[in-house]
C-alpha cells in the first residue's frame, strides 16, 4: 500500500505504526529463537529463548491491536502467516542473519537501547490500549537492556578474540542503524495526535548510551554520520527476509486450515 | 446440565487459590496477582486476569485451569477476561507469598525500581540480593534469565548453592 499517494487516516496511520512495532519484534525474535539449543553456554540459551519468547509476546500484543484498529475481520495470524516480504515493514537491521554470538549481541545491544528511549516516550501515548501494552513491554526492555549491555562490556573488554569479534559487528552492523531513526508521514500524523514517539527527541540520548558502553568496553565507537541503509519501512529488504519468512510461514500455508485438537 | 449453582464471591476467589502457576507451584495466581476481580452479575461469573511476562508460555495453562475450577464446580456461565489496561508488577504480591517463595528455595522480590535508579543500576552498583537458604548477601549474578522468564540466577560463595532469584518489575 502507498501511503504518499492518499491522504491517510489516523486509524491508517495507527495500524501501520503497530504493524511497524510488531514487525520489528517478531522477526528479531525469530532470530533470536534461532540460538535456542546452540546458545554458548546453557545460561545464554535460556536467556536468548527468554528474550525471544518476550518478543514475539510483544509482537503478539501489537497485531491483536493492529487488526482491531483495522476493523476488517482479520486475525493477528494473517498478518504473521500470510503477508511476503514487500508487506513486512521491519527494519533491516532485526532481518539479518544471526550470526556469531558477538553479533548476535551487537544487534541485541542497539536495538534494545533504542527501544528503551523509545518506549519511554511511548509510554504517554493518548490511547488507553496501545499505552498498556507500552507499559508492559518497557518493563521487560529493562531487562533486555542490561543483559546485551553486560555482555558487550564482557566480550569487548574480554579476550582478544571476543574484543575482535564484537568489534567487527558493531562495524559490520553500523549502516543498520540508521533506519531506527526514520520518520515519514505515518509518524508524523501519529504525533501531531499524540499517539507516536519522535524519535528525533531520544537520538542524542541513543547515541551517548552506545558510546559510553562502547568505550567502557574498549571498543572504537563506529562513525554515526557514514553512509546508512534506508527502505526497510516502505518494504524494501534485504534477501535474508524471504528466507525467513519461507521458513516462519511454510507450515501454515501448507496447511492454511490446520488447528490445534 | 444447566446446575443452578450460585457462588458468592468469596467462595470464587478460594476456587481461585487453588489455582497453581505451573511453574512455580507454591504459588497460586492469586499469590502472584493474577487474579484481579471477580465479579457475580445475575448466573454470570467474570475473572478479570492481568497477564504477567508477555512471553510467559504459563499464561494459556493458568487459564485453562480456571476455566477447568470453575466446570468442575458447577459453574457453566463464566469469562476470563485478560486485561492490559493494568500493568503487572511483583508489587502486587503480598508478603505471605513472598515468605513461601523463600521456603520453596527462591530469593523473593523485593520493592520494584525507580525510573531514576534504573540508569545506576544499568551502570554498575548491582542489586545486592539474599541467599534464600542461608541469608548470605555473598552472592552473584550468574544470568538475569533463569529457567522461567520471571526468574534470574544467582550463586551463594557462602554455601555454594545455586538459586533462583523472582526478578523485581
Amino acid at each position: 500500500m502507498s501511503t504518499a499517494t492518499k491522504e491517510l487516516t489516523k486509524q491508517e496511520a495507527l495500524f501501520e505504526y503497530l504493524v511497524r512495532l510488531a514487525d520489528d519484534r517478531l522477526i528479531l525474535g525469530h532470530r533470536l529463537s534461532e540460538w535456542c539449543g546452540h546458545g554458548p553456554i546453557l545460561e545464554e540459551d535460556i536467556a536468548l529463548a527468554n528474550i525471544a519468547l518476550d518478543y514475539i509476546g510483544h509482537a503478539a500484543n501489537l497485531y491483536e491491536y493492529a487488526v482491531e484498529i483495522e476493523d476488517e475481520g482479520r486475525h493477528r495470524d494473517d498478518l504473521v502467516y500470510f503477508r511476503n516480504d514487500p508487506e513486512y515493514k521491519n527494519l533491516k537491521l532485526v532481518e539479518l542473519p544471526k550470526g556469531d554470538f558477538g553479533f548476535t549481541i551487537a544487534r541485541q545491544f542497539l536495538f534494545s537501547s533504542y527501544s528503551y528511549y523509545l518506549y519511554q516516550l511511548l509510554s504517554d501515548v493518548e490511547d488507553e490500549q496501545f499505552r498498556g501494552i507500552v507499559e508492559k513491554h518497557f518493563k521487560e526492555v529493562k531487562y533486555h537492556l542490561r543483559h546485551s549491555r553486560e555482555w558487550v562490556l564482557r566480550l569487548g573488554d574480554g579476550t582478544e578474540e571476543s574484543h575482535e569479534r564484537i568489534q567487527n559487528a558493531f562495524d559490520d552492523i553500523w549502516t543498520y542503524t540508521g533506519e531506527l531513526f526514520y520518520q515519514d508521514e505515518v509518524e508524523k500524523l501519529l504525533q501531531s495526535n499524540n499517539l507516536a514517539a519522535d524519535t528525533t527527541q531520544f537520538k542524542k540520548d541513543w547515541k551517548n548510551l552506545v558510546s559510553d558502553t562502547l568505550e567502557e568496553a574498549t571498543l572504537d565507537v563506529p562513525d554515526f554520520d557514514q553512509f546508512m541503509v534506508e527502505g526497510s519501512r516502505n518494504g524494501l529488504h534485504t534477501e535474508h527476509l524471504g528466507h525467513l519468512l519461507a521458513e516462519m510461514q511454510h507450515l501454515r500455508r501448507s496447511y492454511p486450515d490446520a488447528d490445534w485438537q | 446440565m444447566a446446575t443452578t449453582t450460585t457462588y458468592n464471591k468469596d467462595e470464587i476467589w478460594d476456587l481461585l487459590s487453588e489455582v497453581k502457576d505451573p511453574e512455580i507451584p507454591v504459588l497460586s495466581i492469586i499469590d502472584l496477582g493474577i487474579a484481579r476481580e471477580v465479579t457475580v452479575d445475575e448466573d454470570k461469573v467474570t475473572v478479570r486476569i492481568t497477564p504477567t511476562y508477555s512471553g510467559c508460555p504459563a499464561m494459556k495453562a493458568i487459564e485453562q485451569e480456571i476455566e477447568k475450577i470453575l466446570r468442575v464446580n458447577g459453574i457453566q456461565n463464566f469469562e476470563v477476561k485478560k486485561d492490559f489496561s493494568e500493568t503487572w508488577t511483583t508489587d502486587w504480591m503480598p508478603e505471605e507469598a513472598k515468605k513461601k517463595l523463600k521456603e520453596y528455595g527462591i530469593a523473593p522480590p523485593g520493592k520494584t525500581e525507580k525510573e531514576d535508579d534504573f540508569f545506576k543500576t544499568l551502570k554498575g552498583s548491582s542489586r545486592v540480593i539474599s541467599c534464600p537458604y542461608c541469608d548470605s548477601k555473598n552472592t552473584e549474578l550468574q544470568s538475569e534469565f533463569g529457567s522461567t522468564a520471571c526468574k534470574s540466577q544467582y550463586y551463594c560463595h557462602d554455601c555454594d548453592e545455586p538459586f533462583e532469584h523472582f526478578k523485581c518489575i
